[in-house]
């Protein structure tokens, strides 16, 4: 028995290395700028750049964006699914898991061909209708992770005595879905939501192919021209990951029943 | 429409709308359904006909024969190694991180924090995850120069280098492991411990219980995540592209060289290629979901 719990320790402790000592090489990478003594000097350069706030500010913006979006797609989607059409049930499960089986890369390629300026849709013609596009294929993206999650919020609730309910309080849909369903799996869709933010941060392929100045494509371009700046920006990009699931796991915590999902 | 639809069980619904008769609820799912088709279908099927045109629109098979010549066959091949690497590597060590965690009789805290921290690391991934392995094991990395000023031993002297096929599959399996990890614990925790103890009551070794009732139990989750984790891999574009710039021909990474400047100087035969990626991670991701149906038999 002892010998067990020993072969556990053996196991815990080698995946412990390999996943502390990258995290520990990036933070002790990051604070070598000045030779010879350890200083938070790539950090100072980081957070002066112009390009830093100017690509977070916009990765940012498009994440709350996203996550609108994504919200208002998938709650009364997955609403109605459960309440008046759970025989199209499996077609939307596999709809929204798609975007995990067709690679980003590969949808990407589709919008640029279906899109560009010469179509009928010309999205990619202008800053801003391309910015749409990103943000919309940004809900693709999410969109696995985010309707699992409503999903099992929903499940966890009782959609039909809620809606009788509420309609025969006299209730209209748009009432019913802000002011009584969505209050009820507002844990859920929050966790959807910072689990997006975590994906669209530092997202780079999407926002590169559609040559967006998005942070992922920043973090790219320092990687590729700079030494120790790109270690800093690995540390402030993994703390913004780590609290948002920080944050998911406080609030799947205070609702029993309701986890990340995430995966 | 405040009428209820009288399914509240798993009775199979009746048909609210006939073949001929449009039903207005469709209209509910409407905006999901357009959503769907002009942002994943549309794209897809236009790059999958694409495939099979020539420059002219015309039906032809040239593009999928193009496949074949020498480059695009290695790239290929590349990616399927680099992601049956790091897709082995990660679901072997996933799955006894996770069955110690579980099942290995360590405290109970252990549990929650591999959980925890595998949601994290799961989406630790892309341009950041690379800049994390240079800093590591990359020429002046950390365990680098550690290893060359303590044991006086040099990693790049035996042939390692990261900006290679190796250093690809070990990065990738830092969101390997820890998908595995999320996948399998559920499925662990299926293990009923009865069936242990009926196996030892019977005689049965702890080699029995594994060649009899666990691997049975849990090979469909096994293989069946271990293609995800493949699927996973292949599509992956930010890591490898931030870590080795375009040094390693994998496929990921000439389509984007494709669709940045059509270095196939062909276009259909990028639509090809696009076509042959959505092969490989649909038929890996499809026999995960069959797969999947398939364990939930016995793991409730």
């Amino acid at each position: 028995m002892t010998r067990r719990i020993l072969g556990s320790w053996l196991v815990i402790l080698v995946g412990a290395l390999y996943f502390f000592v990258p995290l520990l090489g990036t933070f002790e990478f990051s604070l070598r700028y000045r030779r010879g003594v350890y200083s938070f000097e790539a950090y100072r350069i980081v957070l002066g750049d112009p390009r830093f706030h100017a690509t977070f500010l916009y990765s940012t913006v498009l994440a709350l964006a996203t996550i609108v979006v994504g919200i208002l797609l998938v709650v009364p989607t997955a609403y109605w699914i459960q309440l008046r059409l759970p025989r199209l049930r499996p077609v939307v499960e596999f709809i929204t898991l798609l975007p995990l089986v067709i690679p980003a890369i590969v949808i990407v390629f589709g919008y640029l061909r279906i899109y560009n300026s010469s179509s009928i849709l010309p999205l990619t013609g202008s800053a801003r209708a391309t910015d749409v596009l990103l943000m919309f294929s940004y809900v693709t993206l999410a969109m696995p992770y985010m309707y699992r999650a409503v999903d099992a919020g929903l499940r966890a609730i009782d959609v039909r005595t809620l809606t009788e309910a509420a309609q025969s309080l006299g209730a209209s849909w748009a009432t019913i879905l802000l002011r009584v369903i969505l209050p009820n799996v507002q844990v859920a869709v929050l966790s959807g939501a910072f689990l997006t933010f975590a994906i669209v941060i530092g997202e780079f392929t999407m926002a590169s192919l559609l040559d967006r100045p998005a942070f992922g494509p920043y973090l790219q371009l320092i990687g590729a021209n700079r030494a120790y700046e790109p270690s800093a920006l690995a540390v402030i990009t993994f703390a913004i990951t780590w609290s948002c699931m920080a944050l998911i796991q406080v609030l799947g915590r205070r609702t029993p029943g309701v986890t990340a999902g995430a995966h | 429409m405040s009428s209820t639809a009288s399914t509240q069980t798993a009775q199979p619904v009746a048909p609210a709308a006939r073949p001929g008769r449009f039903s207005w609820e469709l209209l509910g799912v409407l905006p999901f359904f357009l959503f769907a088709f002009f942002f994943l279908i549309l794209p897809t099927s236009f790059l999958i006909v694409g495939g099979f045109q020539d420059a002219d629109g015309r039906f032809t098979l040239a593009n999928i024969r193009d496949l074949f010549q020498p480059t695009i066959l290695k790239a290929y091949w590349i990616s399927i190694q680099v992601s049956a690497a790091s897709s082995i590597g990660g679901a072997i060590l996933g799955f006894f991180l996770a069955y110690a965690a579980i099942s290995g009789g360590l405290p109970r805290w252990v549990r929650p924090t591999l959980l925890t921290f595998s949601g994290v690391a799961s989406n630790f991934a892309g341009v950041p995850l690379a800049f994390a392995f240079l800093a590591t094991l990359g020429r002046t990395g950390l365990v680098t120069v550690l290893l060359v000023s303590l044991f006086d031993f040099n990693i790049y002297r035996t042939g390692f280098n990261l900006l290679s096929f190796w250093g690809l599959a070990l990065t990738y399996m830092y969101f390997q492991i820890p998908l595995m990890v999320l996948i399998m614990a559920p499925a662990i925790d299926g293990l009923k411990r009865e069936w242990r103890e009926a196996a030892s009551n019977l005689g049965g070794s702890a080699v029995d219980y594994w060649r009899y009732v666990g691997l049975p139990v849990l090979w469909p989750t096994l293989v069946g995540t271990t293609l995800l984790l493949f699927a996973n891999a292949f599509g992956a574009v930010a890591t490898a592209y931030a870590l080795t710039g375009s040094s390693l021909n994998i496929v990921t990474i000439l389509l984007f060289a494709q669709i940045r400047g059509d270095v196939l100087h062909n276009q259909n035969l990028g639509y090809a290629l696009a076509l042959g990626m959505i092969l490989i991670t649909g038929l890996s991701n499809g026999v995960y979901i069959w797969l999947r149906a398939r364990s939930e038999r016995w793991l409730r």
